[in-house]
């Protein structure tokens, strides 16, 4: 009787712990089914192990990676191999999944000339930014380099200081659920706006008859950078405007969408169109989707005066100036990099790669049909990084919470000159 | 929280009594040097620091002017801001919302929990399981719950009939306030609970036979016996939720992030500093947040005193 209070604490704790851990369990089986999709295919070796290992052998650099999708099971993967060839240990340390706060925290790193910091994933608008924290990547990585698309090598050169190395492309593409339109009677996905909204109309009305939950088309609309993106493709095909009365064909939760939450959505069944980047196209293939050969990609539609675009996303690696291992740094960059990395991450993760023979690569072009000309050559949409510089995590903020604001409801006719004069205040500084 | 007064001692040899006196006093001040030197570190170093860089322009990644002497520019600006007059409203409705809840659920729950029944030990450690998660897994695991496709609030709530179809509860906006608030409610009910069952354990039991004797039933008991005696701690509860939400981040941030009409002055501060870069600005910020919720301070500390009285 004296102890029993003590005994129903500890069984209380011991069942929240359990739930706990089960939950986390749970959460983490269905990453595990595509971690095994990528064992399957074996990380790459690191050519020149030996010769790395006796320089550099025993050093640990941190890693600062992917967290939206697969990307950590990926990283992981490659920085296990790349330890196990050349026994420099990576510690890989996913960032946050919304790009503007990844940004903040490197911003946070390298202005504390933090030195926990040595490689790091740089989104394809952060060089000018970043560039006097980084390392210039040229002497050592210069070769290497002209291997890669000249427009990105160019993107990540800064006052002749080659400050990143690219590592994979991104731009927007539209994922559609074949089966869907067979069903309504559609024999090819929609080449304007209009057309999307007439179509994810009428298959949400249909579907939603034995799927509440279903909606006609998924998009991340949640303030953070993703949405830049998302309106920048919009604006720039022209006439982007319909589909986002709420609830119509989109659900009301899409202004909480990120990457995520929008693979999730289509991936489970739950949505007719999606607007996603390249990587979502391998989860939705893989094991445990729902729509495993249900669906097809295409480039987004455009307004009846536009052309269709994609946002040009994707990812760069660099190194931190502030790094104690820089050499060790430099081989893990030249390994992530390097072809044979890029094919790995392509079929593994639908990552696009950056290395022009790779993207034309038989078995990685069977993987990602998104790279066939068709959809590859769409005309890419940059982000305003160039005239923002510092500035452009600020700018991009403006732009993405006016935008949330009009998704939620605000009047464009309000917001859209709010937007213009506080960009215009930002310029001038 | 009365005191119990000591009688002074009468002093019979005085002189030994003050050199006894003025040494225990020396040595009480080197017993709190160590304490006061971390508090002054750890507290008051950070506090000058951000009053000084308030009144300068510093950037966080560099640029090319060098950070100087604006005066009382960023307070200036501060003034003349909308999204921080935003932010202050929010928080102010945010704290009158959440305190108010959790003070009725809390003192409901410390009343059930401190009557005799069954499994009242059980209930005791099992109510504090929400103040035991940390807030931002809390907020996390409700974003999931209230999502609008796959949560499971809406599809309970649906097969209960409560509601007819999914609702968007974090994403619309005239919801979002109220689905914050609840998780907030739902995590700090328990601290508050804590606190009132602290209270209410110290009244005397024969205060109530007493009062039964006397003919009075439990409404009047609960006027007249319960509420004075418990006033110290409400006091104190009252005093600690208010300062704790009006310095509410994690559950915003996690929840709605940085949309505009839903920060609360922290997740500004946090979003001028680390996404915009303002150092500046945003230690002028965090300075006038700071004297916000030094007004409420000085607010309630005068109320004690004048009940006190």
């Amino acid at each position: 009787m004296k102890h029993r209070r003590l005994f129903v604490l500890a069984g209380v704790v011991g069942a929240v712990a359990l739930v706990a851990f089960l939950s986390v369990a749970a959460a983490g089986s269905k990453k595990a089914t595509h971690a095994q999709a990528a064992a399957a295919i074996k990380a790459p070796k690191v050519p020149n192990a030996a010769a790395i290992r006796k320089k550099y052998g025993g050093q640990k650099i941190t890693f600062v990676g992917d967290s939206v999708g697969n990307g950590h099971v990926r990283d992981t993967a490659l920085a296990k191999r790349f330890t196990h060839d050349t026994g420099i240990k990576v510690s890989v340390v996913p960032h946050p999944a919304a790009s503007d706060q990844s940004y903040a925290q490197l911003a946070r790193a390298f202005s504390s000339k933090s030195s926990s910091i040595d490689v790091a994933m740089i989104d394809v608008v952060w060089p000018g930014a970043f560039a006097p924290y980084l390392v210039n990547l040229k002497p050592k990585l210069g070769k290497q380099s002209k291997l890669h698309i000249a427009s990105i090598v160019a993107n990540d050169t800064i006052k002749g200081k080659l400050v990143a190395m690219p590592w994979f492309g991104d731009y927007g593409i539209l994922y559609y659920r074949t089966d869907l339109l067979k069903k309504y009677g559609y024999s090819a996905p929609p080449k304007t706006w209009a057309d999307l909204f007439k179509m994810a109309k009428k298959i949400q009305d249909g579907e939603q008859k034995t799927n509440s939950n279903f909606a006609g088309f998924v998009f991340q609309g949640n303030a953070y950078e993703g949405l830049t993106c998302d309106s920048l493709e919009w604006v720039a095909s022209a006439g982007g405007g319909h589909f986002i009365d709420g609830g119509k064909v989109t659900p009301n939760g899409v202004t909480t969408y990120q990457e995520d939450q929008t693979e999730h959505a289509f991936d489970n069944g739950d949505a007719a169109f999606a607007r996603n980047w390249p990587y979502q196209y391998g989860i939705g293939a893989g094991a445990g989707s729902k729509v495993k050969g249900k669906f097809n990609v295409t480039v987004l539609p455009h307004g009846t005066s536009g052309g269709s675009v994609g946002t040009v996303g994707g990812w760069q690696l660099a190194i931190s100036r502030f790094s104690k291992h820089k050499g060790a740094a430099i081989e893990f960059v030249r390994y992530m990099t390097s072809p044979a990395v890029e094919k790995f991450d392509a079929i593994t993760n639908s990552n696009v790669p950056t290395i022009v023979s790779v993207a034309k690569n038989k078995a990685v072009v069977k993987a990602n049909p998104y790279l066939k000309p068709a959809i590859a050559s769409v005309p890419r949409v940059t982000r305003p990084a160039k005239f923002f510089g510092t500035h452009y995590n600020e700018a991009s903020k403006v732009i993405y919470q006016g935008v949330n604001q009009i998704l939620t409801g605000s009047p464009a006719s309000q917001v859209l000159p709010q937007i213009k004069s506080k960009l215009q205040q930002i310029l001038k500084k | 929280m009365s005191t119990v007064a000591t009688p002074a001692p009468v002093p019979r040899k005085r002189r030994r009594r003050t050199k006894l006196q003025r040494r225990q006093t020396r040595l009480g001040w080197l017993l709190l040097a160590p304490a006061l030197a971390v508090v002054a570190f750890v507290a008051i170093y950070p506090l000058g620091k951000t009053v000084y860089q308030s009144f300068t322009n510093q950037e966080f990644l560099g640029g090319l002017e060098p950070t100087k002497w604006v005066g009382f520019a960023n307070y200036h600006q501060l003034i003349h801001d909308p999204t921080f007059r935003d932010t202050v409203v929010l928080t102010i409705k945010f704290t009158a919302i959440t305190v108010s809840f959790e003070f009725l659920l809390g003192l409901i729950v410390a009343l059930v929990v401190n009557s005799k029944f069954r499994g009242r030990g059980l209930m005791r450690a099992v109510m504090l399981v929400p103040w035991a998660i940390p807030t931002v897994v809390a907020a996390k695991m409700w974003q999931w719950m209230l999502d609008d496709t796959t949560g499971v609030i809406n599809d309970l709530g649906i097969r209960l009939h409560l509601i007819s179809h999914s609702h968007a509860w974090i994403a619309d906006p005239s919801t979002r306030l109220a689905a914050v608030s609840a998780v907030d409610i739902w995590k700090t009910t328990p601290f508050v609970a804590l606190l009132l069952l602290a209270g209410l354990q110290v009244i005397p039991n024969d205060l109530y036979e007493a009062a039964a004797v006397d003919g009075a039933n439990k409404l009047q008991q609960f006027w007249r016996i319960t509420l004075p005696l418990l006033r110290p701690a409400i006091l104190v509860v009252l005093i600690f939720r208010t300062l704790d939400a009006l310095r509410v981040f994690d559950v915003f941030q996690v929840l709605l992030g940085y949309r505009l009409g839903a920060q609360t002055m922290a997740v500004y501060d946090q979003s001028t500093i680390t996404q915009d870069g303002h150092v500046g600005y945003g230690a002028a910020l965090s300075v006038a947040i700071f004297l916000i919720i030094s007004l409420f301070v000085v607010i309630y500390v005068t109320f004690v005193r004048v009940t006190e009285e």
